[in-house]
C-alpha cells in the first residue's frame, strides 16, 4: 500500500530537496516542484474525496484547473483554505491538507449508504422529494447542504493581507505555453507593454511533460531559454502563479494572483494574494485545451484519471499513474503515454482503442515494438475495486459501435488512463462574448468571431499540433503588437522546428456501452464533482428538458466549482443524442467568471473593517468620542447619537437631552447638513426652477425652507437656504445628501440651461456647524457674540425667525442662521471647519450656568417629530409628493418648476393617496415600530388591507407619551378616527389620527 | 467595466461616470399645456434599443461634466462621446 509510484529519475521535480506533509493527519514526503497531486500519487494515495452525492470514493483525475475530484482543504485555523485542487496546490514543507465530505473519515464514509439508495436520487430528486410541505424546505435543504459536499469556511478572521492592483498594458497574454511564450516573444520584441500570465508555478505549459526533442533541446529548455529572453525585455511582465479569470468589457480582465500560496504564510509584508484589474489594448488568449473523460460504466473509481494528465505526472512530477496501467482512448493522444510509460518501465495493459481503424500517430507504430497490446475496436465495459480500481472489463463493441459484443476479458490493472478527446479552453473567449463553433473533426466547440480585441492562439483555438501552436502564437503575438502600434525593426523568428503529427480523427461513443443498459447497474458518469450520470441526462431529456441551459439546472451539470470543464461536451453530446440533434443545434451553455474560483480575499482586498467605505468626520469628532457619544451611520458620517453618562440607558440620555432642549438650552453638531454655495446673477432663477416655492422676492439676509421634486412630482430633499446676497445664495440640504443635490443641479444647469449664470460648490466640509436651540439660546449666544444685534433689547424685529447674519461667535467670524428643526428658538452657527471645536468648547463652557446639554441625534429626531417635521428618507420614500405631506403652502401658483405638471396628474391628487398624519395610540406607553402596518379595522384573519404605515415612532419625553408619524390613505380626512396597527407580538394596538403637529401647532416657541 | 472617452478628459474607467439615460430628450418649454399622456411621456417614457443609444453620462468622479455618447446597447461599444449641445455623430438610428 505504501510503496512508491516515483519513477528513478526524471521529471522537473527536486529529488535533493525533499519536502514532509500530512493529508487527513498521516505523514507523507515529497519533493519540491511537487503539486500536493502528484506528491499523493508518488505515496500510492489512491482515495483522496467522496463524491458529492453518492459518496463514492474518489482518487485524482486531472493535473490541471479542471480538477473535479480532487478537492482539499488545505491549511488550519484562520488560514484554511477549502475546496481547493490538489492539483495545483504547491507542495511546501509542513503543509497540511485534509479530505473533504466523509465522515466519519475517508475510508469508512457513513453517506456512501447514499449510493445504495441512489435509484431514488435521480436528477432534479430534490424539486421533486421536497416539495411538501413548502415550509418544510428550509429544514430540508440544511440537511441536504450537510451531506453534499461542501468544504467548510474558515472559523476565524483571515489573518493575511490581500492586495490590488490597476495595471494597463497594449498586449496581455493569457497563458505560457508553446502558443503563450511565442506570442509574448513576437510581441515583446516589438516593445509593446506585454503582460504574460500563466497559472502555474512555471512556464512552459505542455512543453514541461514533453518527451519529444525541439531543435536539439528539450522542450522544456526551450520554455526555459524563452522565459529568460522575456526576462530581459524591459516592458515585459511575467506573472506566473496568475490565473486569468475573467474577461470583461471593453478589454478588461481579472487575474488572481496567488502570491504567497506556495509557502506556509506570507513573508511580513507580502500579500498572500493579488487581484490584478488588467485594461489591455489587445489580448491573446493562449489557454491551452482540457482532456475529456470517456462516459463509460463505473468511470469514477480511484486510479482512473484522464491520459494526459498521467503522462503530466510521469514526464513533470516523475510518477507513474499506477503499477499496471490500462490506456482507454477514442483519439490519438494517448499513445504517446504508452511509448513513455515503457521508455519509464512502467507495464502498459493495453491500449483499448475504440476505434477499429489502426492509427496513423507516430507513437502507435511504435506499439509492436514496445510489445503494448492495442484493443481496436474494443471498449472498457466495467471496472472493479473499491476504494482503488482492480481490474478492467473490456469488450469488443459491435459495427455501430452501440453495444458491446463477444466475451469479456478481464484485464488487471490499478490505473486507467482515458482520453475522450481535447475540448479547447474557449472560456475566457466566450466570456469576451465571442462566437463559439462546432468543430466536427475535433468534436469540440472552437472559437469563432470575436467581439472584442483578442485573438486565440494553439490548442485553445483548436490547433493540438505544436508546430502549429507555436506559428499561431508568434502570429497572433506578432499581429496584437501592431494592432496596438508596435512593430518590430529587425524581427526574429526563435520559434523551434517542432514534428508532432496532426491529431486523428476522434470516435464520439457517448456513453460507451456496457453489458447493462445506461441507468441500470454501473454508472457513467459525465460530471464527476456534481456526480451527474449519463442516466441523469437521459431522464431530463425524457422529461422534456430540451434546452441545454434547463438541462444543466436540473441536473446541475457543470454547476459545480470546476463549472464542467471536463464534463460540459459529454453532457452536450448525450443531450444532443437523446434529442436526435447534432451538438451545434443543442448549442452550448454561456461560459460566466471566474475560469476557477477565486478567494473573497482577493476580491476584498484592503477594503475590509475601516476601509470598507470612506468615513466622514466632523472637527468636532473626537470630542463626542471622548465624551462617550454613542454613534449612528448617516450616510457616511459617523453622527453622535446620544451621549450616556454613566449608567444611563438610550432611553434616559435621550429623555435628558429631549427635556434639555425644550427647558434650557442644547447644543448639537449639526456639521453633516450638506451645505451648497450658489452664485450668479441667475442664482434665484435657478432656486425658483428647483424648489416648489417662490425665491425671486426673498430678502437679502433671510431664509426660507424648500422642497425640491424630482420631475415626477415625487420629494428629493428639503432644507432651508438663506439669500446672503443679491446673487449669492447658501442652500441647505439633509446630511449626506450634499452630493446627489449637488448633481442634480449640475444636470439641469449643464444639460437644460446652459446659458444660466449660475454656479454650485458644494461646501459642506469647509464649515462646522453648531445648532444652538431651547428658550435659553439667545441668552446663550449673547454671551459670546459680538456684532450682532440678537434683538435682546429691541426684540425679535432685530434677528427674526428665518434670518442670517454675520458677526463674531467667541472671538471666531461666524454667519449665525436664526432656523429652527426642534421647534424651539434656536440658532445654527457656521464658522470655518478648523475652528469647529473651540466654538463648540466655548458653547458649553459659557452654557454651564444654564445647564447646556449637547444632543445627538436620536434626541432631534424625537424633537422634530414631536413638532411634525418630517425627515426626507423617513416620511418619504420617492413616492410621496409635497402635497402628500401637507405642504399645499409651498408650491408656487405664480411659477413653472421641475416637477410641477407632475403634481396635477390625476394620479396626484386622487383622494386616497397616502397622506401625513400623526398617530397617538391608546395606551400612551406604547411605542409603535417603525414600519408597521396600519388597518382600518380591529385585524381578523389575514390577509388584511394595508391602509398606510408608520414612518417614524417615539416616545415623547415633553408629552409623557408615545407619539408616530405615518403615511395614511386618504389620511386628512380621517383625523379624529381610530386605526390599528397588527402587532407580532401581541393582537394589535389602537391608535387615533390627529395632526401630525403634536406640540407647539401655532410655533409659538420658536419665534420667541 | 466600460472604457469611456470622457471629451473633457480622454478615457476613464466607467466607475468614474454616472449614467444619465436617454440623451436629446428637452424638457417640454409649457409643460402646462401638455396633456396628462404627453407629459407622462416626456417623464417616463424612454426607447430602450437594443442597438446604438444615444446618451447621457457625467463624469462623475472626474471633471463633473455630462456629456453624450452614442453606446451600442447590445455589444457596449462606444459608438462615439460629444458634449451637450452638439448634433449626435452618426446619426440617431
Amino acid at each position: 500500500m505504501t510503496r512508491s509510484f516515483r519513477t528513478g529519475e526524471g521529471g522537473r521535480i527536486d529529488r535533493s530537496k525533499p519536502i514532509g506533509f500530512t493529508f487527513d493527519g498521516k505523514t507523507y514526503a515529497g519533493f519540491a516542484g511537487d503539486t500536493l497531486a502528484s506528491a499523493l500519487l508518488a505515496n500510492g494515495v489512491r482515495l483522496v474525496a467522496r463524491s458529492f452525492k453518492y459518496h463514492r470514493p474518489r482518487g485524482i483525475f486531472s493535473a490541471g484547473a479542471e480538477e473535479p475530484n480532487a478537492l482539499v482543504r488545505v491549511g488550519d485555523g484562520a488560514r484554511a483554505l477549502p475546496n481547493t485542487r490538489a492539483t495545483q496546490v504547491e507542495l511546501y514543507e509542513g503543509l497540511a491538507a485534509y479530505s473533504q465530505n466523509n465522515w466519519p473519515s475517508l475510508r469508512f464514509d457513513a453517506g456512501a449508504a447514499a449510493n445504495l439508495f441512489s435509484r431514488l436520487l435521480p436528477a432534479g430528486f430534490y424539486y421533486k422529494t421536497f416539495m411538501r410541505p413548502k415550509r418544510m424546505w428550509q429544514w430540508y435543504e440544511r440537511r441536504i447542504r450537510r451531506a453534499a459536499g461542501m468544504g467548510r469556511a474558515p472559523d476565524a478572521p483571515d489573518p493575511d493581507l490581500y492586495d490590488k492592483r490597476h495595471a494597463h498594458c497594449d498586449v496581455l497574454i493569457v497563458g505560457g505555453g508553446p502558443a503563450g511564450l511565442s506570442a509574448a516573444l513576437a510581441a515583446g520584441q516589438t516593445g509593446a507593454r506585454v503582460i504574460l500570465a500563466d497559472e502555474q508555478s512555471e512556464f512552459g505549459g505542455t512543453l514541461l511533460g514533453e518527451t519529444g526533442k525541439l531543435g536539439g533541446a528539450s522542450a522544456a529548455d526551450w520554455a526555459a531559454d524563452a522565459v529568460a529572453e522575456l526576462s530581459a525585455m524591459p516592458e515585459v511582465r511575467l506573472l506566473p502563479r496568475a490565473t486569468v479569470f475573467g474577461y470583461y468589457d471593453h478589454n478588461h480582465l481579472g487575474i488572481a494572483e496567488r502570491v504567497a500560496d506556495h509557502l506556509p504564510a506570507p513573508t511580513a509584508g507580502t500579500p498572500r494574494q493579488r487581484l490584478w484589474k488588467v485594461r489591455a489594448k489587445q489580448v491573446v488568449l493562449a489557454a491551452g485545451s482540457h482532456e475529456r473523460p470517456l462516459v463509460f460504466a463505473d468511470n469514477d473509481r480511484p486510479g482512473i484519471m484522464l491520459a494526459g494528465a498521467a503522462r503530466s505526472y510521469l514526464n513533470r512530477y516523475g510518477v507513474r499513474a499506477g503499477s499496471r496501467v490500462l490506456i482507454f482512448t477514442n483519439n490519438d493522444s494517448a499513445y504517446p503515454l504508452a511509448v513513455d510509460l515503457a521508455a519509464a518501465g512502467g507495464d502498459v495493459a493495453a491500449v483499448v482503442d475504440l476505434r477499429p481503424a489502426a492509427s496513423q500517430h507516430p507513437a502507435a507504430w511504435r506499439m509492436d515494438e514496445l510489445k503494448i497490446e492495442v484493443l481496436r475496436g474494443y471498449a472498457v465495459a466495467g471496472t472493479k475495486g473499491r476504494l482503488r480500481l482492480k481490474s478492467a472489463t473490456v469488450m469488443a463493441l459491435n459495427a455501430d459501435g452501440n453495444e458491446v459484443a463477444g466475451g469479456a476479458r478481464e484485464i488487471a490493472c490499478d490505473a486507467i488512463a482515458m482520453s475522450g478527446g481535447w475540448s479547447p479552453a474557449v472560456h475566457l473567449f466566450s466570456q469576451s462574448r465571442g462566437a463559439l463553433e462546432y468543430d466536427e473533426v475535433l468534436a469540440a466547440f472552437v472559437p469563432g468571431r470575436a467581439v472584442q480585441a483578442t485573438r486565440s492562439a494553439g490548442a485553445c483555438n483548436g490547433s493540438f499540433d505544436l508546430h502549429r501552436c507555436f506559428l499561431e502564437g508568434f502570429d497572433a503575438g506578432k499581429a496584437a503588437a501592431a494592432d496596438a502600434g508596435f512593430t518590430a525593426e529587425d524581427e526574429q523568428r526563435p520559434l523551434p522546428a517542432a514534428t508532432q503529427a496532426k491529431p486523428g480523427p476522434v470516435r464520439m461513443i457517448n456513453p460507451v456501452p456496457s453489458i447493462r443498459p445506461v441507468g441500470q447497474g454501473p454508472k457513467h458518469f459525465v460530471d464527476f464533482q456534481n456526480d451527474v450520470t449519463a442516466a441523469d441526462i437521459g431522464l431530463a431529456a425524457r422529461e422534456g428538458y430540451a434546452s441545454v441551459e434547463h438541462t444543466k439546472r436540473y441536473t446541475t451539470t457543470g454547476m459545480g466549482t470546476d463549472q464542467g470543464k471536463t464534463s460540459s461536451l459529454n453532457a452536450l453530446g448525450l443531450l444532443a443524442d437523446q434529442l436526435a440533434l447534432a451538438i451545434p443545434d443543442v448549442g452550448a451553455t454561456t461560459f460566466r467568471p471566474p475560469y476557477t474560483p477565486v478567494t473573497f480575499g482577493a476580491l476584498a482586498g484592503r477594503d475590509i473593517g475601516e476601509l470598507y467605505a470612506p468615513l466622514r468626520r466632523t472637527p468636532m469628532q473626537r470630542w463626542h468620542e471622548d465624551a462617550g457619544a454613542a454613534f449612528e451611520d448617516v450616510g457616511q458620517w459617523k453622527r453622535p447619537f446620544y451621549y450616556p453618562r454613566r449608567s444611563e440607558t438610550k432611553e434616559q440620555a435621550v429623555r435628558r437631552e429631549v427635556l434639555a432642549v425644550r427647558n434650557s438650552v442644547g447644543i448639537l453638531d449639526a456639521s453633516t447638513l450638506g451645505k451648497i454655495d450658489i452664485k450668479g446673477p441667475d442664482a434665484a432663477a435657478l432656486l425658483d426652477w428647483i424648489y416648489t416655492n417662490d425665491w425671486a422676492r426673498l430678502g437679502v439676509g433671510r431664509c426660507r425652507y424648500g422642497v425640491m421634486c424630482r420631475e415626477d412630482g415625487m420629494v428629493l430633499d428639503d432644507g432651508v437656504t438663506a439669500r446672503l446676497g443679491e446673487e449669492h445664495f447658501l442652500m441647505h440640504t439633509t446630511s449626506g445628501n450634499a452630493e446627489r443635490v449637488s448633481a442634480w443641479l449640475e444636470e439641469w444647469l449643464q444639460t437644460e440651461w446652459p446659458a444660466m449664470r449660475a454656479r454650485c460648490t458644494v461646501v459642506t466640509e469647509h464649515y462646522a456647524t453648531v445648532a444652538v436651540a431651547g428658550p435659553n439660546a439667545r441668552r446663550l449666544l449673547a454671551a459670546l457674540a459680538a456684532g450682532i444685534d440678537l434683538g435682546i433689547d429691541m426684540g425679535n424685529a432685530a434677528f427674526p425667525h428665518m434670518s442670517v447674519r454675520e458677526g463674531v461667535v467667541a472671538g471666531i467670524p461666524a454667519r449665525v442662521f436664526r432656523v429652527s428643526y426642534t421647534g424651539e428658538l434656536s440658532y445654527e452657527i457656521n464658522v470655518k471647519a478648523r475652528h469647529g471645536l473651540t466654538l463648540w468648547r466655548a458653547l458649553l463652557t459659557a452654557g454651564e450656568r444654564f445647564g447646556v446639554m449637547p444632543f445627538g441625534t436620536e434626541a432631534m429626531h424625537v424633537l422634530r417629530a414631536e413638532k411634525g417635521y418630517i425627515m426626507v428618507g423617513q416620511e418619504t420614500d420617492g413616492t410621496v409628493t409635497p402635497l402628500d405631506l401637507g405642504m399645499e403652502r409651498a408650491i408656487s401658483t405664480r411659477k413653472d418648476f421641475l416637477g410641477k405638471r407632475s403634481l396635477s396628474r390625476a394620479d396626484m391628487t386622487k383622494p386616497d393617496r397616502k397622506q401625513l398624519v400623526g398617530l397617538l395610540t391608546e395606551d400612551p406607553d406604547d411605542v409603535l415600530p417603525e414600519g408597521a402596518h396600519i388597518v382600518a379595522e380591529q385585524p381578523g384573519k389575514p390577509p388584511l388591507q394595508a391602509q398606510g404605515h408608520v414612518t417614524s415612532s417615539y416616545y415623547s419625553p415633553t408629552l409623557g407619551r408615545s407619539i408616530a408619524l405615518a403615511l395614511l390613505r386618504g389620511g386628512r380626512g380621517q383625523l379624529g378616527r381610530q386605526v390599528f396597527v397588527p402587532r407580532e407580538d401581541c393582537g394589535s394596538s389602537a391608535a387615533t389620527v390627529v395632526d401630525p403637529a403634536f406640540y407647539d401647532p401655532k410655533g409659538v416657541r420658536l419665534h420667541g | 467595466m466600460l472604457r469611456i472617452p470622457c471629451p473633457f478628459c480622454g478615457p476613464r474607467d466607467e466607475s468614474e461616470f454616472a449614467y444619465g439615460g436617454e440623451a436629446h430628450i428637452a424638457r417640454p418649454e409649457n409643460s402646462w399645456t401638455l396633456s396628462d399622456g404627453d407629459w407622462a411621456d416626456y417623464v417616463f417614457m424612454r426607447t430602450n434599443p437594443k442597438g446604438r443609444h444615444a446618451e447621457r453620462w457625467r463624469h462623475s468622479h472626474g471633471c463633473g461634466r455630462w456629456f453624450n455618447a452614442l453606446r451600442d446597447t447590445a455589444t457596449h461599444e462606444i459608438v462615439a462621446t460629444y458634449r451637450i449641445g452638439e448634433p449626435t455623430p452618426t446619426g440617431r438610428r
